[in-house]
């Protein structure tokens, strides 16, 4: 019972974060409120018994990816989301439409996804076992994944380089 | 009250009832808070006694013998001055700021140990609010996110000199973070636990009953100075203390804070050096360990006393780096963290972990 | 006890929402944030069915995602900053030509 009251009053913050993040206009607000959905979402993985999980998550989304986006608002100054027309057809159709889609999924998902349901702590991750699936069951997509870092480190600081500082983007004309 | 006890009486004792335990987590948050916000208003007091010595002058002298009454007096004053709120901020994270720093920076020394287990009154607990296995990355989590007070307070003041600080603030502490990590993975390695409590047990102890086994002299020297200079950098102190460089920003991201929401950033930073000097000594410098000798009692609270001794001396190290060394310059400090600390801390990793593979 | 399906309702609610502010929001940085709530959902989604079947794989797969999603986000503020310095704006709307 405690189990499922701290799930749904974490469950209903994560949801209130993620409709906040469509519905404000400026973008450090929405940023502001997808840190409060992945900080709930933390809660949840506890609730699991993930407390490793739970930990990266606040560690690298919250305290690493979220820092830079929020220093990339404030760099870029970014103001107020400009508002442009979309189509009426979408808003006639698409607004009943998600509304009927997402229904049917929730239906689906209650009514027939078995009668599973997970008791609190029901899998703890201690770190050492998941140290030792990456290293021994997952060693090849972790190598991989490593080389991706190392790419994606290059490609960003090929972007973000000034162009006058040597760079390949070179500006024409 | 006694120290200490075997790990199955720990198990046996630990299950106390719920309203027990309530009691018991809400004393223990109590004396915690009041403890760290006393030491929080003295950490004030001591850099300013001891870079006043420094640059030969007094520090505080007036208010109570030695100046020891001035944190008092200062929090009256705080208290009393005229809450000014600019017309051109963005209010709510204008007001929110202050206070997700000063939350971030309290909430963490909730997984912080100060000390052994002790028994009162037949009740038998650990001297710390909550021990949990993950207790390091808690710290960490909570101090990364304590980033987003400073870069908010920068933002939303809407002032150009806040704004270049709390920019330079949150790619300095993003930067440096990396580093500090790093530099603490050396020591779970060697302690096998992201338990803090753990950790300082595996430090007890010493070779040929002189050298103390702490992880300073166990090899993990590089990792302690890679730790202490990205602490420094993380708390956003001199040398690194660019976000508030007072000669070219103003006051970096606090300029347009007045009152008490000046006072909060202020205690935020204070309350962030002295985690880190408490993490320091638990992680570096062998928590509580050091001679116990005399009558039961006295051995009881010498434990407390080598902990607060050590996390003095840190402080104290951090107000003589201040009184010594100059500003650094951006490109600098950048340059220091990426090109130099970093892979100093991923050779030191390397290092101790081939050291701890070939030993077992 | 929570039943298996309303972690997985949660996770689509929050799949859903990202997927819609991808689509409507304007502001390319607001796009993009919307793409990690839709990454966060799925993590949610294996990390309970990792619970639910006693599998620890479904947690390393959420470190990859994390990964994936650290390395993207580089990458893509990256790109951001490169498309601000050339045309000025974050707005998706007015980024439709090819070459300047």
């Amino acid at each position: 019972m405690l189990h499922l009251t701290i799930f749904l009053i974490f469950g209903a913050i994560c949801v209130a974060g993620a409709v906040n993040l469509l519905v404000q206009r400026h973008p450090i607000n929405s940023a502001l409120s997808l840190i409060v959905v992945m900080a709930s979402l933390a809660v949840e993985y506890l609730l699991l018994g993930a407390e490793f999980v739970a930990a990266v998550q606040v560690i690298i989304y919250a305290g690493a990816i979220m820092v830079l986006f929020v220093f990339v608002i404030m760099l870029l100054n970014a103001g107020e989301e400009e508002r442009t027309k979309g189509s009426r057809v979408a808003m006639i159709f698409g607004i009943p439409g998600m509304l009927v889609g997402s229904g049917l999924v929730a239906w689906v998902l209650l009514e027939h996804s078995g009668t599973h349901s997970v008791a609190a702590g029901a899998l703890p991750g201690p770190p050492k076992t998941i140290a030792w699936l990456l290293f021994h069951e997952f060693l090849l997509p972790f190598e991989v994944t490593s080389v991706l870092v190392l790419i994606a480190i290059m490609g960003a600081v090929v972007l973000a380089g000034h162009p006058d500082s040597g760079g390949p983007a070179k500006k024409e004309g | 009250m006694v120290a200490g006890g075997t790990p199955a009486l720990h198990r046996k004792t630990a299950l106390l009832s719920v309203g027990t335990f309530v009691l018991i987590s809400i004393i223990k948050i109590v004396i915690a808070l009041i403890v760290l916000l006393t030491a929080v208003a003295y950490t004030v007091w001591l850099e300013r006694k001891v870079v006043g010595h420094i640059q030969n002058r007094w520090g505080p002298t007036r208010v109570g013998p030695f100046g020891l009454l001035q944190p008092l007096a200062d929090g009256v004053k705080f208290i009393f001055k005229e809450d000014l709120t600019p017309p051109h901020v963005y209010k709510p994270l204008y007001i929110a700021a202050p206070m997700i720093s000063l939350i971030f920076a309290l909430t963490s020394i909730a997984v912080i140990p100060v000390g052994n287990w002790v028994t009162v009154g037949g009740i038998h607990t650990p001297l710390q609010i909550t021990d949990v296995n993950m207790g390091l990355l808690i710290v960490l989590g909570i101090t990364s996110m304590g980033v987003y007070g400073v870069a908010l307070a920068g933002w939303s003041s809407n002032s150009k000199y806040s704004l270049l600080g709390s920019l330079r603030a949150s790619a300095q502490m993003v930067s440096y973070e990396v580093s500090l990590g790093l530099s603490l993975i050396g020591v779970l390695i060697m302690a096998g636990s992201f338990s803090l409590r753990d950790i300082v047990d595996a430090q007890g102890g010493a070779y040929w009953h002189v050298i103390p086994r702490w992880n300073i002299f166990q090899g993990q020297i590089f990792g302690f100075f890679i730790y202490l200079t990205a602490a420094f950098a993380e708390t956003n102190r001199i040398p690194f203390d660019l976000p508030e460089a007072e000669t070219e920003l103003v006051a970096g991201y606090h300029t347009e804070y007045s009152s008490m929401k000046f006072a909060m950033f202020f205690m935020a930073e204070y309350a962030n050096m002295i985690t880190v000097a408490c993490l320091a000594s638990l992680l570096f410098l062998g928590g509580w360990h050091g001679p116990l000798f005399g009558p039961a009692w006295l051995q009881a609270i010498l434990p407390l006393f080598w902990f607060a001794l050590r996390i003095f001396g840190f402080l104290f190290v951090y107000i003589w780096v201040r009184g010594t060394l100059p500003r650094f310059r951006y490109d600098q400090l950048m340059a220091f963290g990426w090109k130099f600390l970093l892979p100093l801390a991923i050779a030191n990793l390397m290092i101790t972990g081939l050291i701890v593979a070939w030993k077992s | 006890m929570v039943p298996l399906s309303y972690y997985l309702v949660l996770s689509g609610i929050l799949f859903a929402c990202g997927v819609t502010g991808f689509l409507i929001k304007r502001n390319i940085i607001t796009i993009f944030m919307s793409i990690e709530l839709m990454l966060n959902g799925v993590n949610l989604s294996f990390v309970a069915f990792a619970a639910n079947w006693h599998a620890l794989s479904g947690q390393v797969f959420v470190f990859f995602v994390m990964v994936v999603a650290a390395a993207e986000a580089a990458v893509g503020l990256a790109i951001i900053i490169a498309v601000y310095r050339t045309r000025e704006t974050l707005n998706v709307d007015q980024v439709n030509l090819l070459k300047l």
